[in-house]
């Protein structure tokens, strides 16, 4: 067992392992629902914001993470709920977004809508319907590939 | 009095969120289905932020699952607007667009609230409004302006229910931000709806009233009630 406290840095790290059950090629880090990590006395807080207020995940996210952090030794955690600022797609790291396409999701744009298919690649892309399987998508298809695909909502 | 304004729009979100729910399996296209699954799940998850903070305010022990169900008819502060039944997917789209323009104007207000925890709410849930109205927007301009059947469906939706906008803009003290001062907005995006949708206004401005005060609720909302609220009410220790 740990006795001392993990160094932050470790923390963080071991948070970029934890996947988003959803999405599970990013981890809840590169999604960028992790706010802070910092401790208190010999407890962990650690800021969590959920990405939809509705969202189903967020119970299974939070069970996730203290099993993770529980798994490293660390036997005292604190999850905070934090919803201002709230969650915006701009907080999906550069390489959560990558993950995101190689997985066939077409990841967020300002401009609303997907960039490309996922699958074909091509930039003929008509929407079928703003929402789609979870909350944070919508469905979308390729009218070269005629494929259908989820793009990944921007908010 | 501001534990009166947070029930009003949880209650309002609650309310709402239940009714779509129960398209659940029933919209006339799966992805027409998914969606009014997703806006449900998103109105829910606002009445959990609301009620919560209801609750928490009020400091009497209840939180947000005491508010939804232990509360009868009269203890309820939404609008008359979201209780009315679903009726065909026109009255539940038309609804939803009247509700939707109503909501975006007013959480849009809250999120300059000088309260910290009224402006965080505010400022998440105008994002998932910003989309359910954006949605409820193009579905009414569609089917106002498609075939004749859904146009006849869409204009008997808007006269069935305008005499509950009145509402909305009904202000009194107990409301977190001055509702009438939504009603130019509001006004501003309708008549640009209904004229792309081929829709007209109904004349008269005549207003139901009693929902938000919980004076005089319909007959509607003891019926959702008692299906929503009869698993905790009979088995009060029933868990997920």
């Amino acid at each position: 067992m740990v006795t001392t406290r993990a160094s932050l840095d470790d923390v963080w790290g071991w948070l970029s392992e934890v996947p988003d059950p959803e999405n599970p090629v990013i981890s809840v880090v590169a999604l960028g629902i992790i706010r802070d990590v910092a401790w208190q006395g010999d407890t962990l807080q650690v800021t969590v914001t959920p990405t939809y207020s509705g969202c189903p995940a967020t119970a299974v996210i939070n069970m996730e993470i203290e099993a993770a952090l529980r798994a490293r030794g660390i036997e005292h955690i604190a999850l905070k709920r934090q919803i201002a600022p709230p969650w915006t797609t701009d907080w999906l790291s550069n390489a959560g977004r990558a993950k995101l396409e190689a997985y066939d999701i077409a990841p967020p744009r300002a401009a609303g809508g997907p960039a490309r298919c996922p699958h074909c690649k091509a930039d003929t892309v008509e929407r079928i319907s703003q929402f789609g399987s979870t909350p944070c998508k919508a469905q979308w298809r390729c009218t070269t590939c005629l494929e259908p695909f989820d793009y990944f909502k921007c908010i | 009095m501001s534990v009166e304004g947070l029930l009003r729009l949880g209650d309002n979100t609650l309310v709402l969120g239940q009714r779509l729910s129960a398209w659940c399996g029933h919209a006339p296209a799966l992805e027409e289905d998914i969606a009014l699954a997703n806006i449900a799940l998103d109105l829910i998850g606002q009445t959990q932020l609301w009620l919560g903070l209801a609750a928490a305010r009020e400091g009497q022990g209840r939180d947000a699952d005491t508010l939804a169900f232990h509360r009868d008819a009269w203890d309820f502060r939404n609008l008359l607007l979201v209780e009315q039944p679903n009726r065909d997917f026109g009255v539940t789209m038309m609804r939803q667009f009247l509700f939707d323009t109503w909501h975006l104007a007013a959480l849009t207000a809250l999120t300059e609230h000088a309260d910290a925890d009224i402006s965080a709410i505010a400022q998440k849930a105008v994002k998932e409004v910003t989309y359910h109205r954006e949605r409820s927007t193009d579905t009414v301009i569609a089917l106002g302006d498609g075939t004749e059947e859904s146009h006849n469906r869409m204009q008997s939706a808007l006269d069935r229910l305008w005499p509950y906008v009145g509402e909305m803009f009904a202000s009194d003290d107990a409301d977190l931000t001055n509702m009438a001062a939504l009603r130019a907005p509001f006004d501003t995006h309708v008549t640009a709806t209904l004229a792309e949708a081929t829709l007209v206004r109904p004349d008269s401005d005549f207003a139901h009233m009693g929902g938000k005060t919980g004076v005089r609720h319909s007959e509607h909302l003891g019926h959702m009630l008692a299906t929503m609220q009869v698993l905790p009410r009979s088995y009060p220790d029933a868990k997920w």
